[in-house]
């Protein structure tokens, strides 16, 4: 195994995702068979080669600062779980 | 012939000589949906009274001679990854079941501008994760050539739409291969345009480097048209590109003499199904003899594409899926007490399990101590996939390849093994990584009567020499008029 139950655990968590013991259990098999696959990629040598992160011939792209009107407050709030006050209305943080 | 089962360009030239109103075709598209949808199982939401609404503009349009396009009058059935202002899109997600966007992607819109008339919502692998619509978290779509079998992924249901004969045409969007794989599988062209070619805007994000939208039809013909009108920059996407669009379809050339198509060996492995190999090698001849030049080129890191594409979609999916956390919009569980198992348990009822699984990968790709050796060295070999298609287009003007290594699979085969079922996209993945333009066409038929595709590729913005190419084939060829027995 590339990884282990103890990895999966802690990803699920920075992944915010409650998964049962049978779920870690899976996914650790999983994920490392997928890992396993994707480690052939050390085999290249890549030290003098610059990654892609894109693949345009784009620099920043810049807009004129001017006030548009944005979608309507109450639209939007439509979709939302929960609101009250006109804002999202969330359980307790602390 | 019956109107659902015609061409764009064949209905535009009846609809402009008014002897059948865009209303006649939607009946006859909304009768064949009524006939084959139960066993299709394409879409997931009709929009008819919309639909009959945008038919009745469109003929208002036509009556007046009033900006009339190619397109104006013509049913087109869109993947449920695209917001439409007030209509469910829910990406096949149970994380966005009920949820209606409050605007509307920038493709959709400049569809309606010309037009179009939207039949409905169509399935799809939940937030295109996968390549057989069994991802979906509502219903898997079936291959109309077998209902047995998968119509591939993830716009499975705006291939097998088009192959029914249950719209004229479809969008799908295409990440790793998810409108070329399934567009092989259903016998339908579909390309997938240079990334960058038509705005993101109101795409539902999976890959933010690779994503993009494309038309699915019936003929090239036909998908020339429609990408003329989905082209173009955006200022909501600053990723759009600002390069002119042009007149595809009037542009096409009428010969391929000359043309050089590349062909990579390492698209030609072992393994393969022979079928699929003999029936391209058979429209390489069929092309050869028309006066294209053919030469094998080679392409030497395509093996390590699939291991690319398995760190860095990931990677960008488990970012841009970090917003359905139950606060603005989608599934939120009610029985947490506090924010973070809010989140936590959210997110594990109303995602799939492959969707989570992906998220996952990406977390881990992305996370301390594992950044340079996953996700950056990925970004690394990109660079040389990249540069593998670059040398080739220096000398070749189109590659040719199969889309996939294999026809249509059955519903259930491969579901089992993620692994496998990657591996299923693995011809189409390279030039996405790269974000070079790509169509898949009709090429024949296995001996078991399912469809078997073609992939012609082109260097950025050079979507005009894979139409030039792919037109030319199909006037010389039928593969793309066999419809399936239903």
């Amino acid at each position: 195994m590339v990884i282990t139950r103890k990895d999966v655990e802690y990803i699920a968590h920075l992944s915010r995702l409650e998964i049962t013991e049978q779920e870690a259990e899976q996914y650790t098999k999983e994920l490392s068979d997928i890992l396993e696959h994707i480690n052939r990629l050390s085999k290249l040598n890549t030290d003098n080669v610059e990654p892609t992160y894109f693949t345009m011939d784009m620099k920043n792209v810049t807009r004129s600062d001017v006030v548009k009107p944005s979608i309507d407050k109450q639209k939007v709030f439509v979709a939302a779980p929960s609101i009250e006050n006109n804002g999202f209305k969330v359980p307790k943080i602390i | 012939m019956e109107l659902h089962a015609q061409t764009i360009e064949q209905l535009h030239e009846q609809l402009i000589q008014k002897t059948i109103k865009p209303s006649d075709i939607l009946d006859s598209v909304y009768k064949r949906i009524e006939a084959v949808e139960p066993a299709v199982k394409a879409y997931l939401m009709l929009t008819k009274e919309l639909a009959y609404a945008m038919a009745k503009s469109a003929e208002e349009r036509i009556m007046n001679n009033d900006n009339v396009t190619e397109i104006t009058g013509i049913p087109i059935g869109l993947k449920d990854n695209m917001c439409l202002d007030g209509y469910e899109t829910t990406c096949a997600a149970q994380m966005l079941k009920g949820y209606k966007p409050p605007y509307t992607a920038t493709a959709l819109e400049k569809l309606q501008r010309a037009g179009a008339v939207f039949t409905g919502k169509l399935n799809m692998d939940e937030f295109a994760f996968g390549s057989s619509t069994e991802n979906s978290s509502f219903h898997t779509t079936c291959n109309p050539y077998d209902i047995s079998r998968v119509p591939g992924g993830s716009s499975g249901g705006s291939a097998a739409a088009v192959a029914a004969d249950m719209c004229i045409a479809a969008l799908g969007s295409d990440t790793g291969g998810s409108i070329k794989q399934p567009a092989g599988l259903c016998n339908v062209t579909g390309i997938r345009p240079t990334y960058g070619r038509v705005s993101r805007y109101g795409l539902i994000a999976f890959g933010s480097s690779l994503d993009q939208i494309g038309p699915m039809t019936k003929t090239v013909r036909d998908n020339a048209i429609l990408l003329k009108y989905l082209a173009g920059l955006d200022e909501k996407d600053s990723t759009s590109a600002p390069i002119a669009v042009p007149d595809y379809l009037k542009n096409l050339r009428s010969d391929i003499k000359g043309m050089k198509i590349g062909l990579p060996k390492e698209y030609f492995i072992d393994g393969m199904d022979a079928e699929v190999k003999s029936k391209v090698m058979d429209a390489v001849r069929t092309l050869q003899d028309a006066g294209a030049r053919v030469e094998e080129i080679s392409m030497p890191h395509t093996e390590y594409a699939l291991d690319v594409y398995y760190v860095v979609a990931p990677a960008e999916a488990s970012s841009n899926l970090a917003r359905f956390d139950g606060v603005q919009y989608g599934y939120r569980d009610t029985t947490a007490d506090n924010m973070i198992d809010m989140y936590k348990k959210s997110r594990a009822k109303g995602f799939g399990r492959e969707t989570k699984r992906r998220i996952m990968l990406g977390t881990y790709v992305l996370s301390s101590g594992y950044y340079d050796a996953y996700y950056k060295k990925a970004q690394k070999v990109r660079t040389l996939i990249k540069q593998d298609f670059d040398r080739a287009f220096a000398n070749v003007d189109v590659i040719l390849t199969p889309t996939s290594p294999t026809t249509a699979f059955k519903i259930g085969e491969k579901a089992a093994d993620p692994l496998t079922m990657y591996l299923s996209d693995i011809f189409t993945i390279a030039p996405n990584m790269a974000g070079m333009p790509g169509i898949s066409v009709p090429a024949g038929f296995d001996s078991k009567g399912l469809p078997i595709g073609m992939q012609v590729m082109a260097a950025p913005f050079a979507e005009q020499a894979i139409y030039d190419l792919t037109a030319f084939y199909q006037q010389k060829t039928n593969w793309h008029l066999q419809k399936p027995r239903l």
